[in-house]
């Protein structure tokens, strides 16, 4: 663990006596904060992109998980195919297909945001069904039968008791999802989506620094991912004490 | 006419796990306000017979009505409204404080407003002598504490029937009495209650009838007094010899 540590410092130590250029993102000087602010400028539409993405791939996730636990075969098998398809198909493939080969189909195009947001909210949607089939089938029988019990149908039933529950089972898996999807949301560069790594890649054309401002990069998404971590953890805390003290 | 025709009504009922037979048969009658305590050995069938009566589990063969209503898919709905169930492991919800574990059966399936759920809910929870739990949530309860809440829940939706699933199974001998005790005081109220129990000193004191269930079939059916003094079958005796005497 600590070698791994060691290897990098040592690189940019090496780095720093040599010929490094940190001056191009050096907020001291007006053409570095400039440079800095550009970089930074793409946050937005990372957070946003992922955001949306998420939010839809949660939705369509559930939807594809409900009839993969009915009873009956073929809504089972629907759930199963669906799930199956998306997951082979790698995000980069999807990205392009749905901003170059969609509007073909269907006549209209796609800005380039919500291409990307349908590409990544198609993929991520089989791995959320995944979720939260794992999650509903961990809730005892038991509750089921004592919302029917008390007369609730399948739909109550869900709403207010099997969901609630698998939900906060399910919350460490969702915040490995957010955490995957910001990462995947860099792969929207490629079809021209201004965000994070677009923005890196624009100033290292212009720029020709590439090491220093890929650095930047590699810190933008850390820090951006350890404070969505914190957070999910504190979500979590939260919604246990609520069952809990 | 109502008055005298059973409320619930087993006729030829079977079942069967796919090659396994769980009901042979079953010919069954409760009268309505009438308290029955079905015992018998593990895996006899007990449970499956009482959870066909809120449509937990499906019939194969026969006919169950309850309240005269043919318990099918479609009147699922009327017939539920009609029963009450405690299960031995109170299966209460733990993401709900007591009081929604509670309000949740009425505002949702039956449209009452929150106040009022409420208040009748604080009721029950009297009744059953928890309301000062109201707002902790289950797992900060005793067992005997979360069964008596999982009555309080069931009696808010106001049953004509309460099925008790072996309500003090799971309970530590400590906490048996209390749950019994709320249970006696229901029976006084005029309750129709089936309830699969192995508490003897229960079922003599509430019991109209009992019923001895063994391999899927109601081996024997007759009053306390005559079903602990003189059993008729064998597999009867053994049973409350077992019972009885450990
Ligand atoms: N879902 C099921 N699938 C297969 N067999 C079952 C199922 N549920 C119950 N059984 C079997 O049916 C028999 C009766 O079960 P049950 O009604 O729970 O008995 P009891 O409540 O008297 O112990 C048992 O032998 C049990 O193994
Ligand atoms: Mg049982």
């Amino acid at each position: 663990m600590r070698a791994l540590l060691l290897l990098p410092s040592l690189l940019l130590l090496s780095g720093c006596s040599s010929n490094w250029g940190w001056y191009v993102v050096n907020p001291a000087t007006p053409k570095g904060w400039l440079n800095l602010k550009f970089l930074l400028s793409g946050l937005g539409y990372t957070v946003q992109l992922s955001a949306t993405a998420i939010c839809i791939s949660v939705v369509v996730g559930l939807l594809v998980a409900l009839p993969g636990l009915s009873a009956r075969k073929w809504p089972r098998r629907l759930s199963r195919t669906y799930v199956e398809v998306v997951r082979a198909v790698p995000i980069l493939v999807l990205i392009l297909w749905v901003y170059y080969g969609l509007p073909q189909i269907t006549g209209l195009s796609l800005s380039v945001f919500w291409a990307g947001v349908i590409a990544l909210a198609l993929s991520d949607s089989a791995f959320q069904a995944e979720i939260f089939r794992a999650g509903i089938q961990s809730i005892a029988r038991g509750q089921y039968e004592a919302a029917y019990s008390v007369s609730l149908n399948y739909r109550d039933t869900m709403s207010y008791v099997i969901l609630p529950q698998a939900i906060r089972r399910i919350l460490p898996a969702l915040g490995n999802q957010l955490v995957y999807m910001l990462k995947m949301s860099s792969l929207v560069s490629v079809i021209g989506m201004q965000e994070l790594t677009r923005k890196a890649n624009e100033l290292v054309v212009s720029e020709y620094r590439p090491l220093e401002i890929y650095t930047v990069l590699v810190l933008e998404y850390l820090v951006l991912i350890l404070i969505v971590s914190a957070g999910v953890r504190w979500l979590e805390r939260r919604l246990k004490t609520d069952e809990r003290a | 006419m109502t008055e005298t025709a059973p409320i619930i009504r087993f006729e030829g009922v079977s079942k069967h796990y796919d090659s396994f037979q769980v009901l042979k048969g079953i010919d069954f009658a409760v009268a309505r306000g009438e308290r029955v305590v079905v015992c018998g050995p593990s895996g006899s069938g007990k449970s499956t017979l009482i959870r066909c009566i809120n449509g937990l589990e499906t019939i194969g063969g026969g006919t169950l009505t309850v309240d005269g209503i043919p318990v099918t898919e479609k009147t699922l709905p009327k017939v539920r409204a009609r029963v009450g169930m405690v299960f031995q492991q109170f299966n209460l919800f733990p993401h709900l404080t007591v009081l929604d574990n509670l309000t949740l059966g009425p505002i949702r399936a039956r449209g009452m407003p929150r106040a009022r759920a409420r208040e009748a809910a604080m009721r029950y929870l009297e009744r059953v002598r928890i309301a000062e739990q109201a707002d902790k949530f289950p797992r900060q309860l005793s067992g005997g504490q979360q069964q008596r809440v999982a009555i309080a829940r069931s009696l808010c939706m106001e049953p004509e029937i309460m099925l008790f699933d072996e309500p003090t199974s799971a309970l530590d001998p400590e906490m048996i009495s209390e749950v019994l005790d709320v249970m006696t005081g229901l029976a006084q109220t005029g309750m129709t209650m089936v309830v699969v129990t192995h508490e003897m000193g229960f079922a003599r004191k509430v019991a109209d009838r009992m019923v001895f269930m063994d391999h899927g079939e109601i081996v024997e059916t007759a009053p306390p007094e005559d079903f602990f003094t003189a059993p008729r079958s064998q597999r009867c005796r053994d049973f409350l010899d077992k019972i009885l005497n450990h």
